[in-house]
């Protein structure tokens, strides 16, 4: 898997490419926190227009990224989100703390 | 799983290390495939698989190095998933299986493993014995 990120001022655009699991997961948010702790990130678009495959270690990657956001007022955005992965979402509750806009441009006229 | 009631039938053992993850969903959802699953069908067996074999490989052998087996049989229409390890056990099933329960918030598990199996696969029991180890059984029927 492959992270790409951009930072337009405290918000940064997360885009996943291939599979989020539990051997990948690591490695991903360390780099996600480095970001949010360097660059004083506030709020976190996740795009995952490119991703395969997502099982519960993405929830808890999602969940622990808010963790780190939700003291300084920050959101949590799940854009371009298909199928089986709102499933997930659905049945993890995760859109209790996650709002879901259908492209990144429409996540980041709200933030 | 007694394998002569089968159509067809496979079994893998491999290590419990986290790079065997794809592995295991990828192996199972090529197997399914034969029965011509919906994508979406195939989406929800590989990731109840991936939810079973990765609690395998996080919880059952602690640090130790040991195997994980999956046996997979179709009959009919209807796929059979057992998930086998041979490690700790779960003391009290019941309770692992409540959504949010995880014994490792502090590695950002979420507790959600189970309640993912449970929605999308048909059937899940799980079979476990402190210091003898755990078996996940799923079945899944497979719509024309
Ligand atoms: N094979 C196993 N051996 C021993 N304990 C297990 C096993 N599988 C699950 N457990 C126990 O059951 C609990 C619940 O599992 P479940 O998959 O629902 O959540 P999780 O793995 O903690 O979190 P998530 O799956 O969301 O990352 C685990 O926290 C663990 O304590
Ligand atoms: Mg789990």
């Amino acid at each position: 898997m492959k992270l790409v990120y951009k930072c337009i001022g405290k918000n940064m655009v997360v885009k996943f490419i291939g599979e989020i699991d539990h051997h990948q997961s690591k490695t991903v948010r360390e780099e996600i926190d480095s970001v949010i702790y360097n660059d004083n990130i506030k709020n976190i678009i996740f795009d995952f227009s490119n991703v395969d495959f997502m099982d519960s270690s993405g929830i808890g990657m999602i969940l622990g990224r808010y963790k780190k956001v939700e003291d300084k007022d920050g959101k949590i955005f799940l854009v371009n989100v298909r199928g089986n992965l709102d499933d997930i979402f659905k049945i993890s509750g995760l859109y209790s703390v996650a709002q879901k806009y259908n492209t990144v441009s429409e996540a980041l006229e709200v933030v | 799983m007694d394998n002569i009631n089968f159509d067809n039938y496979m079994h893998l053992e491999f290590l419990n290390k986290s790079e065997n993850e794809s592995f295991a969903r990828a192996t199972v959802g090529a197997f399914v495939a034969q029965l011509d699953p919906t994508v979406s069908a195939i989406t929800e067996i590989k990731t109840a698989v991936s939810e079973a074999v990765t609690n395998a490989v996080i919880y059952a052998y602690e640090s130790k190095i040991d195997y994980i087996y999956i046996s997979c049989g179709i009959v009919g229409r209807d796929v059979y998933i057992n998930v086998e390890d041979k490690g700790i056990g779960i003391p009290d099933i019941e309770q692992a299986l409540e959504p949010a329960y995880t014994t490792k918030p502090e590695s950002e598990r979420a507790g959600m493993g189970f309640t993912i199996m449970q929605s999308f696969m048909d059937e899940l029991t799980v079979e476990s014995k402190t210091g003898v180890g755990t078996i996940v059984k799923m079945m899944k029927s497979i719509e024309e």
